[in-house]
């Protein structure tokens, strides 16, 4: 065993590391090490990284405490953002209404009643434009919570970001761009999955070669789970669909270490707390582990597993909303335990309606009680050498094991093929509504309790929270918006662009990147762009199922 | 008594955990449930009930657009002559539960709706108009 030079090799990262300030000790003055553990022991920062994927963890960087946010139109949503970095946010992420994540524009009959509802409509650059004023994105990462159009919206935020003098090479942040869980889980889907992944592809392709610090794709079981999931299919799912995106890019020739490193991960936390840091835990080794040995990747960071964590929106309950917040916190505490990079945490009044200004500070301040007051940042893995977290992270591994191999079984040995299979057969979505139906039958039995819903009512009508109201007048305010773009653009232009951008898409062999980018340029729609796509992509269409 | 019942996704809302469970506890308790998929409008939610001759449609509706979407499929429904009753669930705040029955919405389900409460009131209002 080599468990002597794991130590070691801690030993000379936690060395190199700077150090925030900081006392680290206990509130009684006990000294505290920066990790507990045997020799024999695994080690934070050393494969396979199931402590930690640094040696220093939160005693370096604490994590982001990044908030997501978007409703209305756009400059709504900047007074939003403007809020979250004055309350000591550290990061954005922004939320897309159903209109632009469909990639459909405002004006669209289909989007009726679902502009700026649930999320901020953008229709084209201007829009862009008005969402980041003021914001400097050199300081503050910005994630953008999109998939289908994902690569159009990667082409609006680059020529935002040129227009106001910012180059590729100088963006930072993060596009969700995981088509393959949208399928799965979350359902906002346009083109067929193949055709998606050449996107997805293209994606990664230009952030590799143009974008060095942009992440490419936030491999996502947050949605799986609220979808319906168990905890150990989040995370085999998400893997999965992780080695899926490895295999896509080998296929378009890159290697596996230039992707690899820009794949960043998205959990849930959910309420049952040791389970969820077990899944962390496991999800790490996995991930290195297969990196390694499967993908043969060489770089460590393509065998470190970082990811984002939001808590459960959907543990919380409409009933005494709020206790949500003892739920929140609780399962804040498992991400951060569980060695996160970064947190949103959901406010009391989600399963309400979208949070008010009140609510999402309280949700950020949850945090901020985390990291500043309770000492559990000063030990990486706090709970490594548990029995029980280290079986329960043992049995997350064996589990997540055997649904790779059923998933590889349907891909004949490919994980790319079997993902996709596995959707065009309905294997995912149907061993999700499993799932969930199971669990809310054993609500509906009294087997499980939700405190406010089958136990401890009294209380319950006294609901007076005053939520957030989005009102028609945002729908109204953002079509005149748009009816301006479609005013003020050089038409012959757009039909350039738009002809480029058709003519492109039919030669799967070319990047599709430079056309969207020209087109948001020229002020094309996200509409017509994702129009253009889909005249030659084609539409899916889920054949329902129960 | 053979309950028929319709449950839509009308708009581009595609949160479906809540209305696969539903559907399925309906079916629990004896109900005959039509499900016909994702992004539906009121136009094709309206034919399909028709079509199908359910007792109740019922909607789902978590993005926050069920105050322009819920009552149009209750006015696409009776302008093809029908009165078939329309049910919402999902994220719906208490303050528009008023105004949605005014529109016509015969019972709302929130976001903290037992299945026995939803089994129960869906049984209820089928003897109420049979």
């Amino acid at each position: 065993m080599t468990n002597e030079s794991a130590q070691e090799e801690w030993r000379q990262l936690f060395d190199a590391a700077p150090i925030r300030p900081g006392t680290f000790a206990t509130m009684s003055g006990i000294p505290l090490a920066p990790v507990y553990g045997p020799s024999s022991a695994e080690f934070p920062g050393v494969y396979p990284y199931t402590r930690g994927v640094h040696a220093s963890m939160y005693r370096t960087k604490l994590w982001t405490m990044r908030m997501f946010a978007g409703f209305g139109t756009a400059t709504d949503t900047n007074i939003r953002f403007r809020e979250i970095i004055r309350a000591g946010g550290t990061g954005l992420s922004t939320a897309f209404d159903m209109p632009t994540l469909l990639g459909l524009d405002s004006d669209d009959p289909m989007s009726l009643g679902e502009v700026g509802r649930c999320g901020v409509a953008i229709d084209s650059l201007a829009d862009v434009r008005d969402l980041f004023a003021g914001i400097d994105l050199g300081t503050i990462t910005t994630s953008m919570t999109i998939n289908s159009p994902a690569a159009v919206m990667l082409a609006l935020f680059v020529a935002q970001a040129e227009e106001s003098g910012v180059t590729r090479d100088q963006l930072g942040g993060t596009l969700q761009n995981d088509i393959l869980k949208e399928y799965q889980a979350q359902k906002e889907f346009v083109f067929p999955p193949r055709q998606s992944m050449r996107l997805v592809r293209d994606t990664i392709a230009f952030t590799a070669a143009e974008m060095p610090k942009w992440n490419s794709i936030s491999v996502s079981g947050y949605h799986i789970r609220e979808a319906g999931s168990t905890a150990a299919e989040e995370l085999a799912f998400t893997l999965a669909n992780g080695f899926a995106y490895v295999e896509l890019a080998r296929q378009a020739g890159l290697e596996v270490d230039a992707v690899a490193p820009r794949l960043s991960f998205f959990f849930n936390a959910h309420i049952d707390f040791f389970e969820e840091i077990a899944k962390y835990r496991a999800a790490r080794r996995l991930w290195a582990k297969w990196m390694k040995d499967h993908y043969n990747a060489r770089d460590p960071k393509s065998w470190q597993l970082r990811f984002h964590t939001q808590t459960a929106g959907v543990s919380l309950t409409a009933q005494q909303p709020e206790i949500n917040i003892a739920r929140t916190a609780i399962e804040a505490l498992a991400g951060v335990l569980g060695g996160t990079q970064s947190l949103h945490t959901n406010s009391m009044d989600e399963a309400l309606a979208l949070p008010s200004e009140k609510a999402a500070r309280i949700a950020l301040r949850t945090q901020q009680i985390i990291a500043s007051e309770t000492n559990v940042v000063n030990v990486a893995d706090p709970l490594g050498g548990s029995w029980f977290v280290e079986e329960l992270t043992d049995e997350m591994e064996r589990e997540a094991e055997v649904i790779f191999a059923q998933i590889a079984k349907m891909g004949e040995g490919s994980m790319l093929e079997g993902c996709i299979r596995g959707i065009e057969e309905n294997w995912f979505q149907g061993r999700i509504s499993d799932s969930a139906y199971e669990l809310e039958r054993s609500f509906n039995s009294g087997e499980r309790v939700v405190v406010g819903v089958n136990a401890f009512q009294e209380g319950n009508d006294e609901d007076d929270l005053a939520t957030l109201r989005i009102t028609n007048a945002d729908e109204h305010k953002q079509l005149a918006r748009l009816s301006q773009v479609r005013a003020d653009r050089d038409d012959d232009q757009v039909r350039t662009a738009i002809e480029r951008l058709t003519r492109e898409a039919g030669d799967p062999e070319l990047n599709l990147m430079p056309a969207l980018i020209d087109a948001a340029k020229a002020y094309v729609t996200v509409g017509e762009m994702m129009s253009a796509l889909a005249d030659v992509f084609g539409r899916h269409v889920e054949v329902p199922s129960l | 008594m053979n309950v028929r019942v319709l449950v839509a996704k009308v708009g581009l809302d595609g949160h479906d955990r809540g209305i696969k469970v539903v559907a399925r506890l309906l079916r629990d308790a004896g109900m005959e449930v039509v499900y016909t998929g994702l992004f539906q409008t009121p136009e094709s939610v309206a034919a399909a009930a028709i079509q199908e001759d359910v007792d109740v449609v019922g909607l789902s509706m978590l993005s926050g657009a069920h105050m322009t979407l819920a009552p149009l499929v209750v006015e696409a429904l009776r302008q093809r002559g029908s009165e078939i009753p329309v049910v919402l669930g999902g994220i719906v705040p208490p303050q528009d539960l008023e105004e949605l029955r005014e529109l016509g919405v015969t019972a709302v389900f929130g976001p903290g709706a037992s299945a026995a409460e939803i089994v129960t009131t869906i049984a209820g209002i089928v003897s109420h108009s049979l």
